[in-house]
């Protein structure tokens, strides 16, 4: 790659558009599904499981799991709208025109992780704006809850892109977020404190990457956290540099792209 | 420097052990229109690959306009438009935001009366709202034109054009190959359909097995390579050839009221018209007589046969 050459900023604005075209095209699986199954959340766990609980580090339960509830939507969605986006190009064998276009991978980057990171926060104020039809909201901590917020959209683009790079079926690509993410989310804390769990789970939970994330989510709305902000904040950090490692990796040597 | 691409030392080998590429020297000329000829498999698509930057190459090194698909590939790559064989096309986009897509990936600015032009010779303009999707194959082919030449490219390589398309798509196709060759665009198409490098091409390579095992004019290719026939109508049926014509190679065809001589352009056979006089003297008669070139097809699968 050549430094002294400007980036093809074009290039990044026409994928990030057509991107970006495509959430707003299928606009009710993108922004009212997500509305639907949060108000489902809210009626389920909020009003019938939840009236029957107790507040959770003096927040009340419906209050307490919106955190979680948009970090469950963030990830999800974050792995499926990047590793869609760039799978489907490769399943089509439309992807040759990007390979065969002056762009740098950087470029690409910016661009399909960019559009789906976008799309994931978008999601995210989307939920917290439904949610807060349901159940009174406060965030202590606006800075650091959007702070969050991005950070987490933006490494989980990554993840989801190296999985629409890594797969070769759409098995693969349901795989990973099937039997993997979904289970993490779920056992990550998004509807408990980690410390209402028996000792020896609450240890096994501390492998567990999604519990940080939730955790310092949490905490940025409320000022409670089941781990420290700091831990949190590191170990996202580090699931980000050990993406960019890997997309780093993959474009080093063309992996599954240029064969 | 008149080669615009410069191909040399190119092999490709790929995961599984398979050569496709054998040591490819090859130099394209500015303007011209270039023909790849070779059977499926021979390494066609997998040199236009590389060369657009779709395939890693295993070694040696490509050109473009003096710029290294490698170290510059930013401006070897804004050069060439590339029309890949299979249709593949984002299904949900239109037209136009597809075309204009092509172009912004590019790092062209917006340009409206551009992407407009395009679409209007390639008879699209109608179709600029509609999806993808919706297109007949032959629509869908010209798109993916479109998009090639969506960012005025200086090279513009055609991946068999023609493979499944109808007659009106196929002249509609040459005749734009003619029109951006006169704006100074050089082509290459690789097809196995001789008759299109035939009618197209100012030059021919041949590829076979990974290997480049031919480059020439066409003019020159059909004057060395190719062959003439002459095919003689008897007036009366013969039997055998008369044994005073043995030096000619002639075969007789028609039960015997055919005969064909053929002779190669260079070669130091005596010509036709000493045949017609010796045939005089044997007091053989003909009602009528055709000569033909032999084609590029011809040609070609002589030259394959050759190898071993």
């Amino acid at each position: 790659m050549n430094p002294r050459v400007a980036m093809n900023l074009r290039a990044v604005w026409a994928i990030y558009r057509v991107e970006m075209a495509r959430a707003f095209r299928t606009v009710l699986q993108s922004i009212i599904s997500p509305v639907i199954s949060t108000s489902l959340y809210f009626v389920v766990f909020g009003s019938a499981i939840g009236s029957r609980i107790n507040e959770i580090d003096g927040i009340s339960y419906g209050a307490f799991i919106v955190p979680g509830l948009m970090m469950l939507s963030l990830l999800t969605q974050s792995i499926s709208n990047a590793s869609f986006a760039i799978y489907f190009p490769k399943f089509v064998g439309s992807i040759y025109e990007l390979l065969s276009a002056p762009v740098s991978y950087l470029e690409i980057i910016l661009a399909y992780v960019g559009g789906a990171a976008t799309k994931s926060i978008m999601l995210g104020l989307i939920i917290l704006a439904t949610a807060s039809l349901f159940v009174p909201l406060r965030i202590e901590h606006p800075f650091w809850m959007i702070a969050f917020l991005v950070l987490t959209a933006v490494t989980f683009s990554l993840f989801g892109f190296i999985i629409g790079i890594w797969a070769k079926t759409f098995e693969q690509l349901q795989l990973v977020p099937l039997l993997i993410v979904t289970p993490l989310t779920f056992l990550g804390g998004s509807f408990y404190s980690i410390h209402m769990l028996p000792g020896i789970w609450k240890t096994v939970t501390l492998f567990n990457p999604v519990v940080y994330l939730i955790s310092g989510f949490r905490w940025s709305f409320y000022g409670k956290a089941d781990v420290s902000v700091g831990v949190s904040l590191g170990m996202t950090l580090v699931f980000l540099a050990v993406c960019i490692a890997i997309v780093a990796w993959i474009f080093r040597t063309g992996y599954r792209l240029r064969n | 420097m008149s080669s615009i691409i410069s191909i040399s030392g190119v092999t490709k080998t790929y995961a599984t052990g398979f050569k496709a590429l054998k040591e490819i020297n090859l130099d394209i000329e500015r303007g011209e229109i270039f023909a790849l000829l070779g059977p499926n498999g021979a390494g066609k698509t997998t040199l236009i690959s590389i060369v657009c930057g779709i395939v890693n190459r295993s070694s040696g090194s490509v050109t473009v306009d003096g710029h290294d698909i490698g170290k510059d590939y930013r401006a070897a790559r804004s050069l060439i438009g590339l029309v890949p064989q299979e249709l593949t096309i984002d299904a949900f986009e239109t037209v136009w935001a597809t075309v204009n897509y092509s172009r912004g990936l590019f790092g062209k600015p917006a340009n409206a009366a551009f992407v407009e032009k395009v679409l209007k010779d390639l008879s699209l303009w109608e179709k600029k709202d509609a999806k993808a999707i919706t297109l007949s194959g032959g629509m869908k082919r010209r798109l993916m034109i479109a998009k090639a030449l969506s960012h005025e490219p200086r090279v513009l390589f055609l991946d068999e054009p023609t493979a499944g398309v109808d007659v009106e798509l196929r002249q509609d196709m040459w005749a734009m190959v003619r029109r951006l060759r006169e704006d100074g665009v050089t082509i290459i198409l690789t097809t196995h359909y001789i008759e299109e490098a035939e009618a197209m091409a100012d030059r021919v390579g041949v590829i076979n097995r990974g290997e480049i095992i031919l480059v020439e004019g066409k003019a020159e290719l059909m004057r060395k390579l190719g062959r003439k026939q002459m095919t003689l109508e008897l007036r009366a049926p013969l039997k055998a050839i008369p044994p005073g014509l043995s030096r000619y190679a002639l075969e007789l065809s028609g039960d015997g009221e055919q005969m064909t001589y053929t002779y190669d352009n260079q070669s130091d056979r005596p010509g036709v018209a000493s045949l017609i006089r010796d045939l005089e003297a044997a007091g053989i008669q003909f009602r009528d007589l055709d000569t033909k070139n032999s084609s590029l097809e011809e040609i070609f699968v002589n030259l394959l046969r050759q190898e071993p």
